[in-house]
């Protein structure tokens, strides 16, 4: 395309906005402990969840030892192989996962790439981290009260995780439900921020649809999580008065119990209800910042601009809307009504269709790209592939007559940990990468990040790859050791210890990456204000790592969409997005 | 739709969309869409505090959706029979039997403070001071009325037998809804009542006026926050409506 007629007068639309009060704390506590500065709300977030997740890796290689190699170690008992199942799912997907995801990177990337100088309100910031670092300590704590942790599973179902006999009810499963209220009300305080600053707080020529694709995923899980979260502190709340005041909220009358008080009446199945009508959007609450941000990974780093922007975006949107009314397709075997079965498995069959798009728009933003094999890279690559990996094996667990046999098997253990646990961990694996030079002004090292690839993505396959062919054989999950059994082949244990050898080696890597990240911050390379070239907003900063304010005196004005990237006639392979059309060097 | 001809990709760099954009002039859904997207705001004269309670308030319609859902599901599975509330919350009144009176009462108390806090937000917007903390506090004292009734409602019932985990009339869920769901309501109202107070003051010594910077927050004072401490003041009420329809009435 030639020389192109611009209008030399345009100017940008004024200021509706008006300058954001920012408190700027001058001593050493109030800048980093008692911060109300996003980007050191986002680090202490970022922090806190990564050392809440190490114990859930701990937890699973314990778990792993357990299953690969029983009576070898014998480092746990049934009892605490329950309680690690639990705890190691809970953190993980919302300790971990979520956190990391909205607190981290959302608090991180939100105000940077709209172009705002912070979160609308950033004293209920700061006070959401702080919220969430008390239901970490209160859930951790769940170790130390006599009894332990939960042992109930991740999905806390009564009447068992209240009923004597299960792990951890005397103490661990106050701690837990304690925590999770405190976390949902700290994360309402940060969510609310989240999506009142990408709704009123832009810069100048930042419309909604000029948005990076990071933004628009975090934004939409976090309206997901602002209408999902409620359900479960309902939940937590009632499982609460149940436990501990003797309502029967979720108790149907109990034979055969030693119960203090008569339980009777109550519904277990609406625990279900409540719970995964939070639980299924907690997996796009996971998922949709995964995509958005390997959406910008993708077009970055393979010099191209994202095929279908405004397809992406709906997508986004008809995935955020269809994930509330899918959840029952968890209960297929809960004996709730069967054609609720029914609907449930057409409206999950649905969902795969937007889901479908962005995998092809992905693929497609690749397609004669000049891919640049940089680590975000490779770890968007691996999202893709083990993203459509965990994809299909749902279209199976999506039908009821196919669910039905495999529930509670390990081919649903391969399924989610393929698509909710390794897919989004390649994704902040990737985004760490990508953004580390802006939060610390230095690069990671390249070599350290390959091998940390490799094995992690090659490692991740070994261990839920072979899941779906023990959980086709029929093997339950949730079973400390299997003993003797007529259906269960020997093979089956040699797969075992392959997966646990497997996940020592994952997790050897992790140790890998912490020791990246700490010595990068000392010896790593220079990284310059955009060493990725890239178009969004955080990087076209003064500074690096941005100060307090983001931005110098002027707030910068958007002229164009963040993708950009080899536009035909230009210069430079890339146009930042705060480039005014006159000042774009063209070809002559 | 009208479709745009093909040379605007030519002519107005649609290729690398860095042509500026007014209001939208499309019809249809992509004009709803440029308008929803449209430049640094999407709802234009609202502030952010305004905009953000009204998405803390969609997240708690979520929570009484789901305590009201709960307590309708297992009226449902209550193996014994639902109380008549009618009876249940009657009162003696001079020799004669009135079901749900307190009920009555502290509805109309309510909806009552309802009309003064419109009033208060009102008289801020026109920076009429003192009219806006009388009304402030009057609000909250028929917001402290109405929890100080459900005390004794709670009180009275207690002492008539009824637990979290049973009571003397039937179905144990009763209780538990019971306690739960006014428990949850009137937290909500005390929390109200308590930063009506602290509004109150803060309208009746002018920070609002001087935008004198919070003592926590360090935000500039402003009108505006008698209008979002309105917003919540106003949902409150609307769910104790659903209570009552839903709860007592029922």
């Amino acid at each position: 395309m030639g020389e192109r007629e611009y209008d030399a007068s345009y100017q940008a639309p004024p200021a509706e906005v008006g300058e954001m009060e920012l408190v700027h704390p001058r001593t050493f506590i109030g800048k980093y402990i008692w911060s109300q500065d996003a980007k050191v709300i986002a680090v202490q977030y970022m922090l806190t969840a990564t050392a809440i997740g190490l114990v859930a890796l701990v937890l699973s290689l314990v778990m792993r030892l357990q299953l690969g190699f029983p009576n070898t170690f014998s480092l746990i008992d049934p009892a605490e192989y329950l309680q690690s199942v639990s705890m190691h799912g809970m953190i993980m997907v919302v300790y971990l996962l979520t956190a990391f995801f909205l607190g981290g990177f959302g608090n991180y990337l939100i105000p940077l790439m709209c172009g705002a100088r912070d979160m609308v309100f950033p004293y209920l910031n700061m006070l959401s981290y702080w919220f969430y670092l008390a239901s970490v300590l209160i859930l951790a704590a769940g170790f130390f009260v006599p009894g332990g942790a939960s042992g109930a599973g991740w999905t806390l179902y009564p009447p068992q995780a209240i009923s004597e006999g299960t792990p951890g009810v005397d103490g661990g499963i106050i701690t837990m439900l304690v925590s999770l209220i405190v976390f949902i009300a700290g994360f309402t305080m940060g969510g609310l921020n989240y999506v009142a600053t990408v709704l009123q707080a832009r810069t100048r020529g930042m419309t909604l649809m000029r948005l990076p694709l990071t933004v628009w995923g975090i934004f939409m899980a976090t309206v997901l999580a602002l209408l999902a979260f409620p359900a479960l502190f309902v939940a937590c709340l009632m499982l609460l008065f149940d436990r501990l005041l003797g309502t029967s909220f979720f108790l149907p009358e109990m034979l055969g119990m030693t119960q203090e008080m008569a339980r009777e009446g109550g519904s277990p199945i609406l625990f279900q209800h409540l719970f995964w009508f939070f639980g299924h959007p907690e997996v796009y609450i996971v998922a949709l910042p995964a995509f958005g941000i390997v959406s910008d990974l993708i077009a970055t780093h393979a010099r191209k601009n994202i095929f279908g922007y405004r397809m992406m975006v709906w997508a986004l949107i008809m995935i955020g809307v269809l994930s509330f009314v899918v959840w029952a397709h968890h209960m297929f075997v809960s004996g709730m009504n069967p054609y609720f079965g029914f609907l449930f498995a057409t409206t999950t069959l649905i969902i795969a269709v937007p889901t479908a798009i962005k995998v092809y728009n992905w693929v497609l933003t690749l397609w004669r790209g000049n891919i640049h094999f940089t680590l975000p890279m490779l770890f968007a690559i691996g999202f893709l592939f083990t993203f459509l990996n965990g994809g299909l094996s749902g279209l199976f667990l999506g039908n009821v007559t196919v669910d039905v046999p495999l529930s509670d098997t390990y081919f649903v253990v391969g399924h989610f940990h393929m698509v909710m646990a390794v897919a989004p961990i390649l994704v902040v694996f990737g985004a760490i990468y990508h953004w580390y030079p802006k939060i610390t002004g230095r690069m990671l090292d390249e070599t350290l990040g390959k091998i940390h690839f490799w094995v992690t993505f090659l490692g991740t396959y070994l261990i839920y790859y072979p899941m779906h062919f023990i959980g086709l054989e029929g093997v339950p999950r949730r079973y400390y050791a299997y003993g003797e059994t007529t259906f269960i082949s020997e093979s089956v244990q040699t797969l075992n210890a392959v997966i646990t050898v497997a996940a020592l080696v994952v997790a050897a890597a992790q140790l890998l990456f912490l020791f990246n990240l700490v010595w990068s911050y000392y010896r790593g390379r220079e990284a310059g204000p955009n060493p990725w070239h890239a178009t969004t907003l955080e990087w076209q900063t003064a500074d690096t790592p941005p100060p307090h304010g983001n931005f110098g005196k002027e707030l910068p004005v958007v002229y164009r969409w963040p993708y950009d990237y080899s536009v035909p006639g230009v210069k430079q392979d890339f146009i930042p997005q705060n480039v005014p059309p006159q000042a774009v060097e063209r070809e002559p | 739709m009208n479709r745009q001809p093909m040379n605007r990709l030519a002519t107005d760099g649609a290729m690398t969309r860095d042509t500026p954009r007014g209001p939208s002039r499309e019809e249809g859904l992509p004009g709803l869409v440029a308008d929803w997207g449209s430049d640094q705001r999407v709802f234009k004269q609202v502030p952010w505090g305004k905009a953000m309670m009204w998405l803390f308030l969609l997240s708690d319609i979520f929570i009484f959706a789901c305590l009201l859902v709960s307590y309708m599901t297992v009226r449902i599975t209550s193996t014994d029979p639902w109380p008549d509330t009618s009876e249940v919350f009657a009162l003696e009144m001079g020799g004669q039997h009135v079901p749900l009176l307190l009920i009555a009462i502290m509805t109309f108390v309510l909806i009552s403070s309802s009309g003064t806090m419109a009033l208060a937000v009102k008289y801020g917007y026109e920076r009429n001071r003192w009219a806006t903390a009388l009304l402030l506090i009057l609000t909250a004292l028929l917001g402290a009325t109405f929890v100080g009734m459900q005390a004794f409602e709670w009180t009275k019932l207690i002492q008539e037998g009824a637990r979290p985990w049973g009571n003397p009339w039937g179905a144990a869920q009763f209780g538990a809804s019971f306690f739960l769901i006014t428990g949850f309501h009137g937290t909500h109202v005390s929390f109200g009542v308590l930063f009506l107070l602290i509004m109150t003051v803060k309208v009746a010594r002018g920070s609002l006026d001087k935008q004198r910077p919070g003592f926590l927050t360090g935000r500039k004072g402003r009108y505006e926050m008698v209008e979002t401490l309105g917003l919540y003041w106003h949902f409150v009420d609307l769910v104790w409506v659903f209570i009552f329809a839903f709860f007592y009435l029922w």
